[in-house]
């Protein structure tokens, strides 16, 4: 029996808008994040550690490609719930959710979308139980928003090719079984492949010294001449729209997720301002903390009107790689303005660790340039508008 | 053999309990429904005794009595691993017309189980009338459940101790805390899995209930606390004495 006090906040009745299969799947994630990550999170964070022990965890509950047709290991669920599981994720912590965004958007999603079937049957259903972790390489020392001009490339040795190059900021490196990995062949095209934890000339030293995200591992993939088998690069897909497509799928997760993260700091900084008394009375009797919170929930309400329509759109096919960008952009900004402002309600309590919000605050500051910097993604609305790309 | 396990759809227990504008009716807008907590105990030690090496239980069912707004929570109950669902369609207007509808249904099982008490209007009367009205023994306050070779051990906690029980089938056990560690958290396969499990509508049989709802009253709210610097202990006297007029 939870014991929990946290309330989400719904004002417009958006709970109307899911089906009732939504709102189990919807309760049944936070209710495991009240479990298994709320009373260990900051412990983790504070000391920089991933825990490892979720891994297993969420593939039990059903957190990794959960869109995956189950006969691949996923629960065939719609992507309507895939945004509510990285909603509920992210209320417990943004590490957690990147988590399971790269484990399901940037390497299920591409295994099951371009894979061949014996790709598919091979590393499906162990990444979706957790008993393999997996990561996606794409951003480069000198290439992040420009990943078309990426310098990792494979030179064609007959029966296999050759892996050379380096990959950076890659979410769950170290601990990765598999890394997805584009890579540019001899004639230029991107190519993706699936590159095996172990293979000789292959290493991935972990990132340290990072004051965001600090419960989720980050690290880079290093490639010396690493032979990867024909067999291992994933036939259905050329080009940049292959990693693309991986990254809409996974912004159309944060775009959801950081709901969650808002969600928890508005829901501190609430049940903090009726109990603290200032002055006689609580603080949430000064119009300046009614301004604070009344600001927070009507940016999340929007933001949580936004991306039912995004779901409903995507679950029909029709959502747009434009779309997606908007929302992840609008959302994961309202998330760290809900933050910084909310953090204030809190006084000095709200830098420590007894309360969510200076972790939610400084993990978000990753959230808005990975995925698609806060700037770039207000280039590509740019470019919807009037077909002119000025972020090139 | 076959376990029954009855299902209570009440409040999140974050509910802010709101009445009707005459408080006769509880005000139903907004809210977060969930499984009894007590039932959704007594559903998980169902489950485990269905999951060990030698059970001989062939099927776990749910019921509940409710409108079609309740069977998300039996649908939450078949996501955990219960094998079908019965709702039997009307308003759980009392302990007894809930008891009578149930008992309608609740034929054929080797073993049922019923939560304490619901967390809404804490009747804990259903699962003794049903015991009654189905004509089976029943043990309350029931806090651990073995089933052994087909036969049942049963631990209930008694004032200054425990009492251990060995049981016939069939048998009504009402539960409570400790049935259980905790709740099974759905995973999104069971959930999947749920769409295609049989979930039954019976209809509800003609009886009238024993009670009526006159009134709803929501408790006082809390005073606010007041905190006296520890050097002040004359003045804690004081707002003992005038304020709080204990002393």
């Amino acid at each position: 029996m939870s014991d929990t006090k946290y309330k989400a906040p719904d004002h417009f009745q958006v709970d109307e808008l899911f089906s009732e299969e939504h709102k189990i799947v919807r309760a049944s994630i936070r209710a495991w994040v009240d479990r298994s990550v709320k009373p260990i999170i900051e412990d983790y964070a504070n000391r920089a550690a991933f825990p490892v022990h979720l891994v297993k965890e969420l593939g039990a509950i059903g957190a990794f490609g959960p869109y995956i047709p189950e006969e691949y290991g996923g629960a065939g669920l719609d992507h309507m719930s895939y945004g509510l599981i990285m909603q509920e994720l992210e209320r417990g912590d943004s590490g957690i959710r990147s988590m399971a965004s790269v484990q399901s958007s940037l390497v299920m999603y591409p295994i099951y979308a371009f894979g061949s079937e014996e790709q598919r049957k091979k590393y499906l259903p162990k990444l979706a139980s957790g008993e393999m972790i997996g990561c996606f390489g794409l951003t480069e020392p000198n290439h992040g928003s420009d990943p078309g001009a990426m310098e990792t490339h494979v030179e064609d040795k007959g029966n296999h090719y050759l892996l050379h190059g380096a990959k950076m900021w890659i979410t769950n490196a170290s601990i990765a079984d598999i890394a997805i990995v584009w890579a540019k062949d001899e004639q230029g095209v991107i190519r993706g492949m699936i590159v095996e934890k172990g293979w000789k000339g292959f290493t991935a030293p972990e990132t340290h010294g990072k004051w965001s995200l600090r419960a989720s591992v980050t690290g880079e993939l290093v490639f010396d001449d690493v032979i990867v088998p024909k067999e291992n690069v994933l036939p259905n897909i050329q080009g940049l729209k292959g990693p693309m497509m991986c990254l809409n799928s996974a912004r159309y997760g944060i775009a959801w997720g950081v709901i969650g993260a808002a969600m928890d700091c508005y829901d501190a900084a609430l049940r903090y301002s009726l109990e603290r008394s200032q002055f006689g009375k609580p603080i949430a009797s000064f119009q300046l903390q009614q301004k604070k919170l009344a600001e927070a929930l009507t940016e999340i309400t929007k933001a949580q009107l936004l991306t039912w329509r995004l779901g409903t759109l995507r679950d029909a096919g029709k959502a747009t790689a434009a779309q997606i960008s908007m929302a992840k952009r609008n959302n994961v900004f309202m998330a760290l303005n809900i933050a910084r402002e909310t953090r204030q309600i809190l006084g000095a309590m709200g830098i420590t660790g007894d309360y969510p919000i200076m972790r939610h605050m400084m993990n978000l500051e990753s959230v808005i340039t990975y995925e698609g910097t806060h700037d770039v993604h207000l280039l590509i609305t740019g470019n919807e508008i009037t077909g002119i790309p000025a972020f090139k | 053999m076959k376990i029954l396990v009855l299902i209570g759809n009440v409040p999140d227990t974050t509910t802010k309990v709101k009445f009707n504008a005459d408080k006769t009716a509880f005000d139903a807008n907004g809210v977060q429904w969930i499984i009894n907590p007590w039932d959704e105990l007594a559903l998980t030690r169902a489950l485990e005794l269905k999951e060990t090496a030698d059970s001989c239980i062939e099927s776990i069912v749910v019921a509940n009595v409710g409108r079609v707004e309740t069977e998300s929570t039996l649908r939450k109950a078949l996501a955990v691993g219960a094998d079908e669902a019965i709702r039997v369609d009307a308003d759980p207007k009392d302990a007894f017309y809930v008891a009578s509808q149930l008992a309608q249904v609740a034929i054929g099982f080797d073993l049922i189980f019923a939560g304490i008490e619901a967390s809404d209007y804490n009747g804990a009367a259903v699962g003794g009338m049903l015991a009654e009205l189905l004509a089976i023994q029943s043990v309350s306050a029931v806090s651990g459940i073995q089933l052994e070779n087909g036969s049942l051990k049963i631990n209930r906690e008694i004032d200054g101790g425990s009492q251990t029980l060995a049981m016939n089938l069939p048998l009504l056990a009402i539960v409570q805390k400790g049935i259980a560690k905790e709740p099974r958290i759905p995973a999104m396969r069971g959930i999947m899995m749920a769409r295609s499990k049989k979930l039954t509508v019976a209809t509800p049989i003609e009886v009238e209930p024993l009670t009526s709802i006159l009134s709803f009253e929501l408790p006082a709210p809390k005073a606010s606390c007041k905190l006296v610097a520890e050097d002040q202990a004359k003045e804690l006297i004081r707002l003992l004495h005038e304020e709080a007029k204990v002393l």
